[in-house]
């Protein structure tokens, strides 16, 4: 094992870094180009030393790992961090991303370039703190706070209506953050503790579970987004600069699902049952709702952004499934979904960089110019169909096998899911690279550039990769969800198990 | 030697496909038709290895996924069903790249052609070697994939690319029913396994299944989600709509994708599971009335199509129909047969339409045709074999696979065969005289071209005759040949137990005891095709246009096939497209936005305006909100820890 706080390291490195940022003096190109120097070494070293954890981690086990404790706010509240088999490929996958979007700004920033790496650093420490926390109190930290450069990464760096989305992800987020605080104060009061596996090992009565499971529902639904609070999504990509729609889709839209298999499920499991047919039924709603409006959209950014509405209904749907194969298969979505709708919104900014509108009419025919961008374009657009062969696929498949299992109906609706993403994908491909060039702009538009190459071949590999071969996540996923699994089964058998022998005594 | 079969066309796909710019068209052309010449001759080898001398064998390549009990492998399963296939697929598609390099010659992007011929290549044998359902749905996307490809090679035309997105978003209705089918199975048996699940067949057969709050009888529920899937990819009735759209790729992929091997799948997908068709009548039933309509509709369809491809298109549409009968009556070995012969008289029409389009500049309106027989005499006597043999005329291939569903049909005796059996007899004699009259407008007759292309026509070179002679000599010997093998007397020991047949189905026995006249009748009907098409072609040639005049109705009514698009346009496509619209502007935003964020914001934002300027108050606004519940938090805490 390893005896040096590794998890605090990895947490605080970014910040170590955005301490340097802040140290950079000069005219404002030594600046900018400092900032954005450091920054690319800050999360590479951030990427280097997570892949270092990965490697030291124990896939058989099921419990936490490179745990740090120590006294902090008061008895009972503790800075706790660990990671186990479900956080673990998060860390990653952040770690992952983040130089990606440094690079994809590379060019594209070039206002108050300082800040920009500052708030991306910062969201870096505080996203990988998410999902390291093994103190609630810490989470809520995290959690909350990370919402803060990306409100900035909007509002500062995002596009003409910038104000309004950010003012809407505001609202959302507000009533759930705060039911969240307050269940959190509730729940310290009557254990005494903040430290998540004794709160998972509790067992709160089934009444109150009812309460606490909504007010952390509240927060996580809005974070999903779940069908009908997710029109924050669509407004808060179209406004985000590219590299912050990549974190958004590809990190932040994970917290809340992550948050459903940290506390939901293991601390309210009776609950959890009791509501699963409520959100079974919005996640169907969301992946045929929300896969129709993809289908009208007339900007690029907003087709995708719906499209994620749907995808994340399958991870609602396979977590609240509590089948083995449904909860792998969300995490399992949740990680492919992070590097494909990244992909397609790098892919976006490909062309946004060039032209400047997202308007989908305002492309066509661009398979004649950009050879590599259509092929490239077109791996992402069958990934997110969810075609075999691609990650894509394998969560998609394992969240309806599971769900299957539970509730035909959700698997019905959910499968629909096939035919629905298929036509408004392949309609947007269609659309944006096929035919011949109509307008005057494209004719002498050029390729993705080696950096763009460079910067989006990790996601390609990823993507076929674990396409054909997704046996080391699901393995070094498998014992922490099956604990879960199997935990949450336990305490309904004993929740339902004793209400029997009452009725019989 | 099982893993260069399947894997040399993937290599071959991906040398062409990730440095055909840098080796050339020539090196990608001569690299991916080699590879898949040897992965052709290798299948051969298999074929005696393993339906001669019954050497079965299965070969892990890789695992896949594993998830609490649902374990899946990439395993390549080589038995006498796969081996079927993979001459027939590696057959036609060697065959097909080599017609290629001559028919492509002109095109710009041939290594991006040969590439993905040659991915269709791999994810057709990655279907047909499949151990376990999801490798199979794997390979049947993947098929999917090339096809959407391959139907819009030619990316400039708008056509195309509505044609490549219909095939691909029509075969995903399928693939809805498939991934269902799965689920079903894994939710019963606990396995996808091919073994695993064919073992719990009997089992499964007396099972109950709740399904949409209903409870059914397990195993018909899978077969016929099973069935859904077949009907997407092989294109039957109500999902066939895609197949003629797809005659818009260029000649050789419909000769291979949409005509021998990728529309066969779902007859193999069906064949594959006769362990579980078998022991549920209802699904035969089912697979039965769907073929046999399928075979009579595509038939009517093709009798006044104008478009030489088309033609074919509906014509190996409606054969479709009669492998499904053939599978629904329990003949699966007559099923996998008549795949077998039609994959080479099919593919050799479909190139032999290609080579007459090639002779006369890019033209496929057989209303412009007509005389040809002289100028190109050796495609003529390929179409003349091809036709024949689609026809089946007496010991041609046709006549062996063709006569012997009908007959089975027959043997039967039960309701739903002897619809089939009516069905596939009007269906013979529409084919027969669809396709002469394709003959006798396309080669005889006066040239109805003008006389600037007729003086360009011009036979193909070898290289895209070579390959129609080796069909032809298929067309002609493979019938005959195999249907010893593959129907007659030593099929048990052929198949060796990969179709399985319950204790009472003697079908392939029983039809050979049907009434002579059962046996005559699809000679009487071909030949009567043949009959009427030469008095409306050649002896009266007007006489087809003053008969559409006359009963306009029914001409309209075939020449629009039915009017399916138009009937799918008004039920699916233009709603979708209204509720699309609907839920978004009225769903998300008038009514989620409106009652939601604008509603409160409106009104927030009058508040907000007067206490922070609204620029970037919002952020900190909320940093504010967030330190003061930390704050009280910790306030409260310190109060209570005294």
């Amino acid at each position: 094992m390893i005896d040096w706080p590794l998890l605090s390291t990895l947490t605080f490195l970014p910040l170590l870094g955005a301490l340097f940022i802040l140290l950079v003096r000069g005219d404002e190109e030594t600046v900018a180009a400092n900032s954005r120097a450091v920054a690319l070494w800050t999360t590479v070293v951030t990427l280097l030393l997570s892949i270092f954890m990965v490697t030291r981690f124990d896939g058989s086990e099921a419990g936490f790992q490179f745990v740090e404790r120590a006294q902090w706010l008061a008895p009972g509240i503790d800075y706790a961090m660990g990671v186990d088999g479900i956080s673990v490929l998060f860390v990653v996958l952040t770690a992952a991303l983040m130089p990606i979007c440094i690079l994809a700004s590379w060019v594209s920033v070039k206002t108050r370039v300082r800040e920009y790496m500052l708030a991306f650093l910062v969201l870096e420490t505080l996203m990988i703190g998410v999902f390291c926390s093994m103190d609630i109190i810490l989470f809520y930290l995290f959690f909350e706070a990370g919402l803060i450069p990306m409100f900035l990464i909007i509002g500062i760096w995002g596009g003409a209506r910038r104000i309004y989305a950010s003012f809407k992800f505001f609202l959302y987020t507000l009533v759930g953050s705060v039911l969240m605080l307050l269940a959190i104060l509730y729940m310290y009061w009557q254990t005494g503790t903040t430290f998540i596996p004794d709160l998972a090992a509790h067992g709160f009565d089934a009444d109150v579970q009812t309460w606490l499971w909504l007010a952390f529902f509240a927060s996580f639904a809005v974070k999903m987004p779940m069908w009908p609070v997710h029109t924050w999504l669509p407004d808060a990509h179209v406004e985000a600069p590219t590299a912050g729609s990549v974190i958004l889709a590809g990190v932040l839209l994970k917290m809340g699902g992550y948050g459903f298999l940290r506390f939901s499920l293991p601390m309210f499991p009776i609950a959890s049952d009791m509501f699963s047919p409520m959100v079974l039924a919005l996640s169907a709603i969301a992946i045929v709702y929300t896969s129709l409006v993809a289908f009208a959209q007339e900007d690029m950014k907003k087709l995708i952004a719906y499209s994620s509405v749907a995808h994340m209904g399958f991870v609602t749907m396979g977590i609240f499934s509590a089948t083995m194969q449904g909860v792998q298969g969300a995490v399992f979505q949740m990680l492919s979904h992070g590097w494909i709708s990244g992909a397609l919104f790098l892919c976006v900014g490909v062309v946004y960089d060039r032209m400047h509108t997202r308007e989908i009419v305002a492309y066509g025919g661009l398979a004649n110019r950009m050879p590599i961008f259509a092929t490239v374009f077109l791996l992402f657009t069958m990934a997110n169909v969810g075609l075999p062969g691609t990650s894509g696929f394998v969560g998609e498949f394992l969240t309806i096998i599971g769900t299957f299992q539970v509730s035909t109906w959700t698997a019905l609706f959910a499968a629909s899911g096939v035919i629905f993403s298929a036509v408004y994908a392949l309609s947007l491909y269609r659309r944006v690279s096929f035919g011949r060039i109509e307008h005057e702009g494209l004719q002498q538009i050029a390729d993705m550039d080696r950096r763009e190459i460079f910067i989006i071949a990790p996601l390609v590999i990823a993507t076929i990769v674990f396409g054909f071969w997704p046996m080391p996540i699901l393995e070094l996923t498998a014992p922490s969800i099956e604990a879960l699994v199997s935990g949450y089964q336990e305490a309904l058998a004993n929740h339902y198990y004793g209400l029997e022998v009452q009725a019989v005594e | 030697m099982y893993q260069a079969i399947v894997f040399f066309p993937l290599l071959g796909a991906l040398i062409a496909g990730l440095f055909g710019r840098v080796i050339g068209h020539r090196n990608s052309e001569y690299i991916t038709t080699g590879l898949l010449i040897a992965s052709a001759l290798l299948s051969c080898v298999a074929f005696v290895d393993v339906g001669l001398n019954g050497n079965a064998s299965k070969i892990l390549v890789l695992s896949w996924l594993q998830s609490g009990s649902l374990v899946i492998d990439w395993t390549l399963r080589i038995d006498t069903l796969t081996v079927v296939m993979l001459v027939v697929v590696t057959g036609v598609s060697s065959l097909v790249h080599v017609y290629s390099i001559g028919y492509m010659s002109h095109d710009e992007h041939r290594a991006r052609f040969f590439a993905y011929l040659s991915l269709f290549t791999f994810m057709m044998l990655m279907l047909v070697t499949a151990d376990n359902f999801l490798q199979l749905f794997f390979g049947w996307e993947g098929v999917g994939l090339a096809s959407y490809l391959l139907i819009g090679f030619w990316f400039k035309k708008a056509s195309a690319n509505a044609a490549a997105m219909k095939a691909f978003v029509v075969n995903r209705v399928g693939d809805f029913g498939l991934i269902l089918g799965m689920s079903a199975i894994y939710y019963s048996v606990g396995s996808l396994q091919f073994d695993e699940v064919f073992a719990a067949a009997g089992a499964l057969a007396n099972g109950k299944f709740d399904f949409l709050g209903m409870t059914l009888p397990a195993l018909t529920t899978i077969c016929l989600l099973l069935f859904m899937g077949a009907m997407g990819k092989s294109a039957q009735f109500l999902l066939h709509t895609w197949l003629p759209d797809a005659m818009e790729g260029p000649t050789p992929v419909s000769a291979l994708i949409h005509a021998a091997t990728m529309v066969t799948a779902g007859v193999f997908l069906v064949a594959r599971c006769s362990p579980l068709f078998e022991l549920s009548q209802t699904a035969l039933n089912v697979v039965i009335v769907i073929g046999a309509i399928t075979a009579f509709f595509a038939a009517t369809v093709g009798l006044v199509q104008n478009d030489i491809k088309r033609v074919i298109a509906y014509s190996t549409c409606s054969q479709l129909g009669y492998m499904f009968v053939g599978l629904g009556i329990g003949a699966y070995q007559a099923a996998m047969f008549h795949l077998f012969t039609h994959a080479f008289f099919k593919a050799l029409l479909f190139l032999g339409a290609g080579s007459v389009i090639h002779a006369i500049g890019d033209e496929q309106d057989m209303r412009k045709m007509g005389g040809l027989r002289q100028l190109i005499p050796a495609t003529f006597l390929m179409m003349f074999i091809g036709t024949i043999a689609l026809t089946g005329f007496p010991l041609t291939a046709g006549y062996f696979s063709k006569d012997a569903i009908i007959e089975g049909a027959f043997a039967a005796h039960a309701a739903p065969h002897m619809f089939a059996f009516a069905m596939l007899i009007i269906a013979a004699f529409f084919t027969s005289f669809y396709s002469w009259r394709l003959m006798f407008l396309t080669f005889f007759g006066a040239p109805r071209c003008s006389n600037d292309t007729l003086s360009h026509v011009h036979e193909s070179p070898p290289v895209m005759l070579v390959p129609l002679i080796v069909l032809a000599f298929g067309a002609l010997i493979a019938g005959f040949a195999f249907s010893g093998l593959f129907i007659g007397d030593t099929q048990t020991a052929f198949w060796s137990g990969t179709i399985f047949t319950s204790a009472d189905n003697h079908v392939l026995h029983d039809l050979h005891n049907v009434p002579s006249w059962v046996k005559l009748s699809p000679l009487l009907m071909m030949l009567s095709g043949f009959v009427l098409a030469y008095i409306m072609y050649i002896r009266y040639p007007k006489w087809p246009g003053e008969i559409a005049e006359q009963h306009d109705l029914i001409y309209k009514f075939l020449l629009n096939k039915w009017y399916f698009d138009e009937i799918y346009d008004f039920l699916f496509v233009r709603p979708a497209k209204w509720i699309a619209r609907v839920l978004w502007k009225g769903g998300d935003g008038a009514i989620i936005d409106g009652l939601g964020p604008d509603g409160i914001a409106s009104s927030v934002q009058r508040v907000t305006r007067r206490i922070v300027g609204l620029q970037t108050g919002f952020v900190y606004h909320y940093a504010f909100v967030m330190l003061l519940g930390v704050a009280s938090f910790v306030t409260w805490l310190m109060l209570t820890a005294q």
